[in-house]
């Protein structure tokens, strides 16, 4: 213990223009320290992922119908539909949880001690959520190719189509997950908090209903002003053939207007998450 | 320069009133002890000095700035040991040691933190798996390896056993000098090992302020003289107990069976203080 003292009492003062590490460096820093807490969780880990293949393996040998006048499966739809879903969970579920319980056990008291630039944080936890959306997404497509004829779009301009829409979704549905956060009280409560809204949205937005005209108009409606319901058209664009948008609400896959939607939610998100972001928790006002 | 200065600072929360005209002078390099019961506006004041919650009124300095406009940099030079954290259960000692270490501009090395702290040997267990004592030095190796100037350790030993507390003191007691502390805490034992001064507050009021020792006029006080005199215990109260211990020792012609001098107790003083704001 002396010789530490000694050491400690001995070591240089700090020269007064040492620079503080930089908000990118600190935030990649977190999104590591992130990555570590979500996968040391192992039985987290196994649920977050396995639910969506789950949900897609009992609907996909529910109903095995193949649409009018094509060799499109249900299933297939399912598939497609249900990356979005799947994107859902590892973003507006597991921030939604995730950031209530970090209120809740006072990581963000503490983090509000040290000099971090609120961005940091932020960074970190895209880090988190793009590795766990990344993850959850090759997990879905093993899946759906390997049981339900999912087929890989074989052009670059799918593929391009594919990751604008993965990257927007993962934005907007991450910052509705900053967001809703604030709405549990407690981490106890968020599972209940964050499932309810996101179950809800999963119907409404045709991730478990093919086709999605099917819905009854309002719900159709409603779902319609949320990202989910406009990730879900985008992707089964990408992954099904031309000829199944007259399947589509709007009879047609309508990138212009997924953008549209998921880029306004992705501006819309910040600012309500800026409006309504809280350190500390309700035991703590 | 003082490190912190607080004048007539007020904090109400709707109708309650949390901390009440409290005016206060903390020196560099000094360990202040602010001691009160539980809701006496301990923890608000320190919410308040660290940035964390808006003063009514009041003017309050803390290294040179106002905490309700300070910057990173500021930040840089404060270390804060909340209350009830209870994070990042699933890192080991040294990943969250050094994670917090990467915030500050030269910050001690973590190893010496995890040594300083006595936490070497857990240094790669899992928080979870802790003590409340062992994650209770986590959160002071959290809250000095920035290299702080001034400490803050909100009711750092509540809750811990007789030992555990010892320990922790110890801790403490190794920091002085390299940083200024401000502790809170409702253990008046803790007050007395720690601090060199003490603030007693009760109801938001600051009610007196000094070393443990004169801390209510106790070093003046009169002192109560007891001994043993041919079995029967005898006790005399008095402003000059040496005299009358002279006096005794004169007349046993040697030493006096059963002799103890007794200043009214820190408690005794610490009760009048807060038993008068009641």
């Amino acid at each position: 213990m002396t010789t530490t003292e000694a050491t400690l009492a001995s070591a240089p003062a700090p020269a007064a223009a040492v620079r503080r590490p930089s908000a990118l460096r600190l935030g990649l820093a977190r999104g590591l320290l992130d990555l570590k807490l979500f996968f040391r969780e192992r039985d987290a880990v196994v649920f977050t992922f396995a639910l969506p293949p789950t949900l897609l393996a009992l609907l996909g040998s529910i109903f095995t119908d193949t649409f009018d006048n094509t060799t499109v499966t249900a299933s297939q739809v399912f598939a497609a539909s249900m990356i979005a879903g799947g994107i859902g969970s590892t973003s507006f579920v597991n921030l939604g949880i995730g950031m209530a319980t970090e209120r809740d056990d006072g990581t963000l008291r503490r983090l509000h001690c040290v000099p971090m630039p609120p961005v940091a944080y932020l960074i970190g936890k895209v880090v988190l959520v793009l590795v766990t959306s990344l993850a959850e997404l090759a997990v879905l497509l093993v899946v759906g190719v390997a049981f339900f004829d999912l087929t890989l779009p074989t052009t670059a301009d799918r593929w391009l189509t594919f990751t604008w829409i993965f990257v927007l979704a993962t934005i907007s549905c991450s910052l509705l997950g900053i967001v809703i956060s604030n709405v549990a009280r407690s981490a106890r409560s968020a599972p209940a908090v964050v499932n309810l809204p996101f179950i809800v949205l999963e119907f409404i937005s045709g991730v478990f209903i093919v086709p999605i005209t099917q819905l009854p108009p309002l719900l159709l409606q409603v779902g319609a002003l949320f990202p989910l319901k406009w990730a879900a058209q985008g992707f089964r664009s990408v992954f099904l053939p031309g000829t199944m948008a007259v399947n589509e609400a709007g009879g047609a896959w309508e990138h212009g207007r997924i953008a549209l939607v998921l880029g306004a939610w992705c501006v819309g998100g910040l600012l309500l998450c800026l409006m309504t972001f809280r350190w500390r928790g309700r035991r703590y006002r | 320069m003082a490190a912190i200065n607080v004048r007539n600072l007020c904090k109400t929360y709707g109708p309650r009133i949390a901390v009440d005209d409290l005016s206060v002078t903390i020196e560099d390099g000094e360990v202040f002890a602010l001691l009160g019961p539980n809701g006496a506006g301990k923890t608000t004041t320190v919410e308040v000095l660290t940035g964390h919650r808006r003063r009514d009124h009041g003017v309050v300095e803390v290294l040179g700035h106002d905490p309700a406009h300070a910057d990173l940099g500021w930040r840089t030079r404060i270390g804060v040991v909340l209350q009830e954290v209870q994070d990042a259960g699933q890192l080991t000692v040294a990943e969250v040691v050094r994670h917090y270490a990467g915030y500050y501009p030269s910050p001690y090395h973590p190893d010496e933190v995890i040594a300083r702290v006595g936490l070497t040997d857990s240094a790669r267990s899992r928080l979870y798996t802790l003590s409340g004592g062992q994650r209770r030095r986590v959160d002071v190796a959290l809250g000095i390896v920035g290299r702080p100037a001034l400490l803050f350790l909100d009711e750092p030993t509540t809750g811990f056993d007789p030992e555990a507390r010892r320990q922790f003191w110890e801790i403490v007691r190794a920091l002085r000098g390299d940083t200024t502390i401000l502790l809170t805490t409702h253990y008046l034992d803790e007050a007395e090992a720690l601090a060199d001064r003490v603030g007693v507050i009760t109801d938001g009021h600051l009610v007196c302020v000094g070393p443990p020792a004169e801390l209510g006029g106790r070093a003046a006080a009169p002192a109560e003289v007891r001994w043993l005199d041919g079995g029967a215990p005898r006790t005399v109260t008095a402003a000059d107990p040496a005299s009358v211990v002279v006096e005794l020792s004169r007349q046993f012609g040697g030493p006096v069976p059963g002799l103890s001098v007794v200043r009214p107790s820190l408690e005794d003083v610490y009760l009048d203080l807060i038993g008068a704001q009641r």
